[in-house]
């Protein structure tokens, strides 16, 4: 393994049993990820696009451990996460951090800023007193918030600051991955932009490896180094972002990506509207899960499911390639 | 003046705001003073508090005091309340009852919480087969009127006021329980939680940091209202003379007292009666008061 890897993912599976009845026998699974092999490198942004329902949200969860892979691996610097004694997961936890999508629900409206910022130095008895004071005041500098609003309580804050206070939180242990659960989807657009350039600057200065999770391609597009695109708990495609941005290859893709309002009216492009629903993920349809909704399905689509092949130095999960 | 105060108040950056859980207390006593009957209840309640605190200084007469040939007498200026049985001082041995009453109460509820909210807190928290065992042992001890199992604790125990603080806090406990268990599973699924749980936080102290601060509102709410309930129960335990032994100034039992003269004496009675009733009006309207101000859509 080299250096350059900073997790590894080896067929990550995470299934919810579905429980029926009295005596909850469980009568199926909802395959929220369903296999997953991924490589995160050092420094790198990787953006995760996808529906709802797609199992983004459901994958960073399995990688941090916050729910327990049903099968699989997740390499961190070499060192398997799954099944690892509780204590030595704290350790790790310290190098991987988590910010969440909604900033109101994130963070605890009984707290004052400082000590939700210091919560982790806390856990992990890095700092108290004064000197974890110092420091909450210091990262509430470093994401661009006052070191006199330390002792504000959140429901003073509007929704783009709480989410500096969380990155804050989340930056309070220096960790070497971010896991970023659609950090600003639930932010005005106009916040959105500042959060994320601030995102990237801290990228910059703390020498920071994203796993970007969103929904909104042009917010994927503007931070991503590599674009994954999930489909039923699968990675369909994983490319560089411009040659993602560029032609997609998968149909599902092509699909997201012509969903992207243009500016230009005269644009020939064809939109490509899916026909129905996210089929279920406890049901998923045989063969390639896309196969129902796709313009080019055939009938080796039906049967075999694809694998995540090569294609020109990308990965994408469909028979026309 | 008044120009310097409103120009303060709407400085953010002021000084004064420091800390924002005093004005997060301000905002809370503002909401609960729009509501009348609140404050009346917390006036009432207050009023006791302050009658049992003070009853040695307030009381006109020893609660204990006997004067046969004054039993029975009806209200007059030398004794408001008038005299029972024995000639004892109604109004000071309502005074003196007082702090029975509340102290029952008080202490009653406390045990319920420790007990019912704290195993409430951890079915909720854990879930599962755990959470579904206890609710169903919760369901049956349910399944009791409450004024019988307190009965039927106090007959295993004996009589006494300890016991009947027991048996009260006993029969709490299952109404406590279930408001903690569903005010936690409601606030475990709090983002915050999970982020606890991302930083590597123990079970503890996700529990006292972050679950028991955010779920207690509704607890305080309950605890109001219990104090009433409990208070009852008291009242009611010892008229059938299982509480408070006599000559304990105790509300109950004096009522019960007061039972063979309701006729040519009838004061002796009504008396405890109208402070009963007045302390479980009291304690109710404040709780209903308190739940409005913190969360107007909040059932209990």
């Amino acid at each position: 393994m080299t250096i350059n890897n900073l997790v590894q993912i080896k067929n990550l599976k995470k299934h919810f049993p579905i429980k029926k009845g009295l005596l909850s026998r469980t009568v199926g699974n909802v395959k929220a990820v369903d296999g997953i092999n991924i490589t995160i490198n050092k420094g790198e942004t990787l953006g995760i696009v996808g529906e709802s329902g797609s199992g983004k949200s459901t994958m960073g969860k399995s990688i941090l451990q916050l729910l327990k892979p049903t099968e699989g691996e997740v390499f961190f610097e070499g060192e398997n996460l799954v099944g690892m004694k509780r204590r030595n997961l704290i350790k790790i936890k310290r190098e991987m951090q988590m910010v969440f999508q909604d900033p109101y629900s994130s963070l605890n409206p009984r707290l004052t800023v400082d000590k939700i910022i210091t919560e982790p130095l806390k856990i992990h008895g890095i700092a108290k007193g004064v000197k974890a004071k110092e420091q909450a005041e210091e990262l509430l500098e470093t994401v661009g918030l006052s070191k006199s609003q330390s002792k504000r309580h959140i429901h003073e804050f509007s929704g783009g600051q709480r989410q500096r206070i969380g990155i804050a939180r989340t930056l309070a242990l220096k960790p070497k991955l971010v896991i970023a659960d659609e950090p600003v989807s639930a932010l005005d657009v106009s916040v959105q932009s500042q959060v994320i350039n601030l995102m990237q600057d801290l990228q910059e200065t703390f020498n920071l490896t994203y796993l970007f999770i969103a929904h909104d391609l042009s917010v994927v597009k503007h931070i991503s180094d590599r674009v994954g695109v999930m489909y039923l708990g699968k990675i369909v495609e994983l490319s560089d972002k411009k040659s993602f941005f560029d032609k997609p290859l998968h149909p599902y893709s092509e699909a997201l990506m012509s969903a992207v309002p243009r500016i230009d009216p005269l644009s020939k492009k064809k939109k490509i509207i899916l026909k129905g629903d996210v089929p279920s993920p406890a049901n998923p349809p045989s063969g390639c899960s896309f196969h129902p909704r796709c313009p080019y399905a055939m009938e080796i689509c039906k049967n075999k499911e694809p694998a995540l092949n090569k294609v020109n130095g990308r990965y994408v999960a469909c028979h026309l390639y | 003046m008044n120009k310097t105060t409103t120009a303060t108040k709407f400085n953010v950056n002021d000084k004064k705001i420091k800390s924002p859980r005093v004005s997060e207390l301000m905002r809370f006593i503002r909401r609960f003073k729009k509501n009348k009957r609140g404050v009346i209840g917390f006036l009432m309640v207050l009023f006791f508090v302050v009658v049992a605190i003070l009853a040695p200084w307030i009381a006109p007469y020893s609660p204990f005091d006997q004067d046969a040939g004054s039993a029975m007498n009806s209200p007059s200026l030398e004794h408001i309340f008038g005299q029972d049985r024995y000639g004892r001082d109604i109004l000071s041995r309502i005074i003196y009852g007082a702090r029975i009453s509340l102290i029952i109460g008080f202490f009653g509820v406390v045990i319920s919480v420790i007990f019912g909210a704290g195993l409430g807190t951890l079915t909720g928290y854990i879930g599962g087969k755990f959470d579904t065992i206890i609710m169903r042992l919760i369901d049956i001890l349910m399944a009791f009127p409450g004024f019988l199992l307190a009965l039927a604790i106090i007959s295993a125990l004996g009589p006494g006021l300890v016991n009947v603080v027991i048996a009260i806090g006993v029969f709490s406990i299952p109404a406590f329980t279930r408001v903690a268990r569903s005010t936690v599973s409601s606030v475990k699924n709090n983002e915050y939680v999970e982020a606890a749980h991302a930083m590597g936080a123990s079970h503890i102290s996700i529990i006292f940091k972050h679950i028991i601060p955010n779920s207690m509102a509704p607890i305080m709410v309950l605890a109001t209202m219990r104090i009433a309930t409990a208070l009852l129960t008291a009242a009611g335990l010892s008229f059938l003379g299982l509480g408070a032994q006599p000559p304990t100034p105790e509300w109950g039992a004096m009522l019960s007292e007061g039972r063979d003269f309701l006729q040519s004496a009838p004061h002796i009675s009504t008396i405890p009666g109208l402070a009963i009733m007045f302390v479980v009006l009291g304690f109710n309207m404040f709780g209903d008061g308190l739940r409005d101000a913190m969360d107007p859509n909040m059932k209990l």
